[in-house]
């Protein structure tokens, strides 16, 4: 018991019962990760390659075929586990409308902790805390569908974290928000994780987001296939590409003009990191 | 046209009618509904109109929202008021053409119960406005209660219906975005006879009931990361407890029914 995800050679397979004979697709084969505490780590992958599969393989929802994964020490395939796992690593989706309970926001937060049997006072002050944690405690008394996109998810992840869970697991949580939305919830998970080290799992589909964890993760057919700093991976410009991934559009400019001939770093992921580099090249110019 | 139903929506306040505890509530509700019946004149039927728009007073819920919780009921009043004009005989008669006959009677009643019917939705539709519709359930719960030792699924249903509630505004938004969808394509839903309107509505229904599945499946997978394990050993963030606007609430209602009673016995 070293890291606080432990993920040993993990096969998942989802069976279509439907059929005849039942056909079986193998999801996951054989995935080897290992998580510690604090991280903010980004998961990637394109449709289908197992990326959904395998955090729900993290909070006990799909139980592996073999191998096995632990969280905090409990492994998930004794049900004696479930709820504390659960409440260790909480989860939150991609459609913020179909997990949101409660029509009133504050009693949507409370959901979780109602569930826990924890009494009614310490509800509330936990509910209070989880709110303004996400900027949304002015709307505790609203209707939940009353909210943009970004509130909504703001308030599902307040509903997570009034567990006070040490991970939060994050199934493409702006996926479904315009830009305005996006940066506000990237700005609270961002914040969950290094103020209060909640440790992080975002499967993403944009790659500015991934560029900024600390480690990002790729997932191809059911394998990790890339496992590094976002540096590292997103420089490898034409591997992702064949993986059928984009890098963050300044990563893609500084390889565009690298190839042309250009003096420029091909780890630039970020906006500022790209202005410097370019303010570089001009002053070479000059020069 | 479909953005109109109000069944389900709370209107956060701070009245005393809000802070009242909703098992009371809905007590008072049944109470309500009861002496609306017991009325049986015109008198009778004022004490209820009063007793409505008083607590349409305390609640300080604005006056348009009554004309919205009606509207979905007009052919209801209507098809009532059409039926008791025709369909009673006895009385002096208005008017007599052919098989049709109106009596005095028949208008009085026809008046009576269009009173009656505005009143019942009017007044009970307070419960729902002035009280969360999980407030609602968590009281309907505790009544029912009782009912655990016989077996009956209390919480189950409880949650059920606040799943229900919870949706309702979002499966209309999504039945809004698929009519806009399928008008874009050529469908028409507004004209042609009663069946070809009805017709026309099955491509809406259907991906509806599709994504409604989704959307369940998506729920329950979102509530079981969030430890829902059933009712046991659940606790409630908000208690429901009594007050002294409860037993206020209580003797006015009583007063009013007394009223009624007395209206029935003496006018």
């Amino acid at each position: 018991m070293s890291s606080f995800i432990e993920i040993n050679n993990l096969h998942f397979s989802y069976v279509n019962e439907m059929e005849e004979p039942p056909v079986k697709t193998e999801v996951l084969k054989g995935v080897n990760l290992e998580i510690q505490k604090g991280e903010f780590v980004a998961v990637l992958g394109h449709n289908g390659s197992g990326k959904s599969t395998l955090a729900k393989c993290i909070n006990a929802i799909n139980i592996p075929e073999s191998g096995s994964v632990s969280v905090n020490g409990l492994d998930t395939k004794d049900e004696k586990n479930l709820l504390n796992i659960r409440k260790t690593a909480g989860m939150v989706f991609q459609n913020p409308d179909n997990q949101i309970v409660a029509t009133i926001v504050e009693e949507d937060v409370a959901f979780a902790l109602e569930n826990m049997g924890i009494e009614p006072k310490e509800i509330r002050q936990r509910v209070d805390d989880a709110l303004k944690t996400v900027g949304m405690y002015e709307y505790r008394e609203h209707a939940p569908h009353k909210l943009s996109g970004g509130q909504k998810q703001r308030v599902a992840i307040a509903g997570v974290i009034a567990m006070r869970p040490q991970c939060i697991l994050l199934d493409e949580p702006t996926a479904m928000l315009d830009p305005k939305g996006r940066a506000e919830v990237m700005k609270t998970i961002k914040m969950l994780n290094r103020e209060n080290g909640v440790t992080i799992v975002l499967i993403t589909h944009y790659m500015e987001e991934a560029a900024q964890a600390d480690r990002v993760v790729v997932i191809d057919e059911g394998e990790v296939v890339m496992d590094n700093e976002p540096k590292k991976v997103f420089s490898q410009v034409d591997t992702m590409k064949n993986l059928g991934l984009d890098v963050p559009q300044v990563t893609q400019l500084a390889y565009g003009l690298k190839k042309a001939g250009y003096n420029i770093s091909s780890e630039v992921i970020t906006e500022d990191e790209c202005v410097e580099a370019l303010a570089e090249i001009f002053a070479d110019k000059k020069a | 046209m479909i953005k109109d139903i109000t069944i389900g929506q709370y209107f956060p306040g701070k009245s005393p009618i809000h802070r009242m505890d909703s098992r009371v509530k809905i007590v008072l509700t049944l109470v309500f509904i009861v002496m609306l019946f017991v009325a049986d004149s015109m008198w009778g039927l004022l004490v209820g109109i009063v007793f409505t728009a008083f607590t349409y007073a305390v609640s300080k819920i604005p006056a348009k929202m009554i004309l919205k919780s009606l509207k979905p009921i007009v052919p209801i009043i209507i098809f009532t008021a059409i039926l008791n004009l025709f369909f009673i005989r006895t009385g002096n008669v208005l008017l007599h053409a052919g098989f049709i006959k109106v009596t005095d009677n028949g208008v009085n009643t026809a008046i009576f119960m269009i009173v009656r019917i505005i009143c019942l939705i009017v007044g009970s539709s307070l419960l729902t406005y002035t009280t969360s519709p999980i407030d609602l359930t968590d009281a309907i719960e505790r009544l029912l209660s009782p009912l655990k030792k016989i077996k009956v699924p209390v919480h189950e249903l409880a949650m059920m219906m606040t799943i229900a509630l919870r949706f309702i505004p979002t499966l209309i938004e999504e039945t809004d975005k698929i009519m806009s969808a399928q008008k874009a394509r050529g469908a028409d839903m507004e004209t042609g006879s009663l069946i070809q309107r009805a017709k026309a509505l099955i491509p809406v229904l259907i991906p509806l009931f599709v994504s409604s599945f989704r959307r369940a499946e998506e729920l329950a997978l979102a509530m079981e990361c969030r430890c829902y394990h059933g009712g046991e050993g659940r606790t409630r963030m908000k208690q429901l407890k009594t007050s002294s606007v409860d037993y206020l609430a209580l003797a006015v209602t009583a007063a009013f029914f007394a009223g009624v009673i007395v209206i029935n016995n003496f006018l």
